[in-house]
């Protein structure tokens, strides 16, 4: 997956700014960043959901960014995306949420009952059996978030690349780390490719195999997980230590 | 502030309008054309039919007492209006014949159509507004399933198909109500009042009536269909939303109404000349 020389306004806010970025096969990517700055929308271009402005966006060597929605269905088949809002379906059960890519996906029919076991499976391995005939609109936060990453990956065969938008917001500790130990097990066992965008230092150290970080609308950093935490660049340093930038501060006068 | 300054913005805020409703406009037949090429293939596939049956029982079933209610009461009302007069000019009789033309030929199809637009119009914005600003839409284009043919294609189908349907109960209550005014309320007799009934309501009136219906069960679905698509964010915005399309759709209902009445009524004088009713 590569994207060359992109960017993208929305109005007079300028989101992405000629971004380059080559995203190597069977690893976990994860971009960072602070609120608002493009990471989403970096996501979306990724898939097609969004076109640049300017620039490039390649999948499997193939140009996507000028192709209709018709001809992007293939590539989209092969992509996973766990949004940050969840997108569940409230009409559907749960079940019928984690199997709707495998009920669509009409280029490769995959049975009844085959979908309800893959979809069963998928909810054990977020901690959620049980909650097959509920709705989203009576789930948790982060029930939702993991029915989404079961949608995500009940797929048979697994898809090819997850794209994963805050995955663990929402969820606590407990959760997050096997939300993490998931995308770490199907990045090694299944050589999933993973972008992974999130706010989380925790998880960016435990599923990173690189990191990069998002600042007005380009790259500031790429490295691994430990390169970055050392990072000497003031705007990263103050990130991944948590302290706000000195423009953040307010201070309220009587 | 300066006259040249309030002049420019004028007309800056009159082009403004005009290019934003022409680029709605154009969108919007876009929008029709792409949801009603999927017609064809929804109707031929298993899948097809799983999303359009659950669509005909949310539009049709759940709208059928309202809209025979509605049309009762019409058809009540009009007998209530219609008596004094047509007992001072000795035409009681007839007036039956009148109301049930009426209700078959505009207030059936029209009343049933604002009725379709406000029931299950504003809750296809609602719903489809919904999931927009809750990413659903995007969740399913981004797993390869077109979010038109998916979700406007079978609500735009069952609105096409149903609306006639309803409308034949408006009319059917309608005509009920006006008899059950006309004999327990004035004292009318029911003979004289089926036979000039019979004598007078054509087929053509009920198919006039049925096939405006049509095109107004296809506004409602686009409308709503359309309006939920392109709402602005959160619940103002679905809110918003909602409004315009039943104003929308009542509106395009009324224009509707007036060119296909020109239209039927010119056929029917061209292939069978003038009618009178009385």
């Amino acid at each position: 997956m590569e994207l060359r020389g992109v960017s993208k306004s929305f109005g007079p806010q300028h989101v992405l700014d000629n971004i380059d970025l080559k995203v190597q096969r069977s690893r976990n990517t994860v971009i960072i960043g602070r609120s608002g700055t493009g990471k989403s929308v970096l996501l979306r271009h990724i898939v097609g959901l969004l076109r640049p402005d300017h620039g490039e966006v390649y999948v499997e060597g193939k140009r996507i960014d000028t192709l209709g929605e018709r001809a992007l269905v293939p590539i989209r088949r092969q992509i996973s995306f766990v949004f940050q809002l969840n997108a569940l379906f409230d009409s559907m059960t749960v079940v019928e949420n984690v199997g709707f890519p495998m009920r669509e996906n009409t280029a490769q029919r995959v049975s009844k009952k085959r979908i309800q076991e893959l979809a069963s499976k998928c909810l054990h391995l977020v901690g959620l059996e049980g909650f097959e005939n509920k709705r989203p609109a009576e789930l948790s936060g982060g029930e939702r978030k993991r029915v989404a990453l079961a949608r995500a990956i009940a797929m048979d065969p697994p898809p090819k690349v997850i794209l994963y938008d805050e995955p663990t917001a929402g969820l606590d500790p407990q959760r997050s780390d096997v939300i993490n130990k998931l995308i770490r097990q199907l990045q090694e066992q299944v050589q999933v490719t993973g972008i992974i965008v999130t706010h989380d230092m925790r998880s960016t150290m435990e599923v990173g195999d690189r990191v990069l970080m998002l600042w007005n609308g380009q790259f500031i950093v790429d490295g691994t997980p430990e390169e970055v935490m050392r990072a000497k660049e003031a705007h990263v340093r103050r990130f991944v230590e948590g302290a706000g930038e000195p423009t953040d501060l307010v201070t309220w006068t009587r | 502030m300066p006259r040249n300054n309030v002049l420019a913005q004028s007309v800056a805020a009159i082009g403004s309008g005009a290019t934003h409703g022409l680029t709605h406009f154009g969108r919007f037949w876009a929008f029709t054309a792409y949801a009603a090429s999927f017609i064809p293939l929804e109707l031929i596939t298993l899948r097809g039919w799983r999303r359009f049956l659950p669509q005909c029982y949310s539009i049709g079933t759940r709208s059928t007492p309202v809209i025979m209610l509605t049309g009762m009461f019409i058809g009540m009302v009009l007998i209530v209006q219609g008596w004094a007069q047509f007992d001072a000019a000795g035409f009681t009789d007839r007036l039956g014949a009148i109301v049930i033309t009426s209700v078959c030929l505009e207030l059936g199809p029209v009343l049933a159509g604002v009725m379709l637009a406000g029931r299950a119009g504003g809750a296809l914005t609602a719903e489809l507004g919904t999931m927009n600003v809750t990413e659903q839409l995007l969740a399913l284009r981004s797993m390869g399933a077109d979010p038109i043919r998916y979700l406007v294609t079978p609500r735009f189908l069952a609105c096409v198909v149903l609306a006639p349907l309803l409308t034949c109960y408006a009319d059917l209550m309608g005509s009920l109500g006006a008899f059950l005014v006309f004999v327990a309320v004035y004292g009318g007799e029911a003979e004289p009042f089926w036979f000039y009934v019979r004598e007078t309501v054509q087929l053509w009136d009920l198919g006039s009536g049925l096939a405006k219906s049509v095109f107004f069960g296809g506004a409602i679905g686009l409308v709503s269909c359309y309006n939920g698509f392109h709402c602005k964010p959160g619940a103002q915005g679905v809110g918003q939303a909602c409004t315009q399309s039943f104003v929308v759709s009542f509106i395009l209902i009324l224009v509707l109404d007036l060119f296909l009445g020109f239209l039927l009524n010119g056929l029917y004088e061209v292939w069978f000349g003038f009618r009178p009713l009385i």
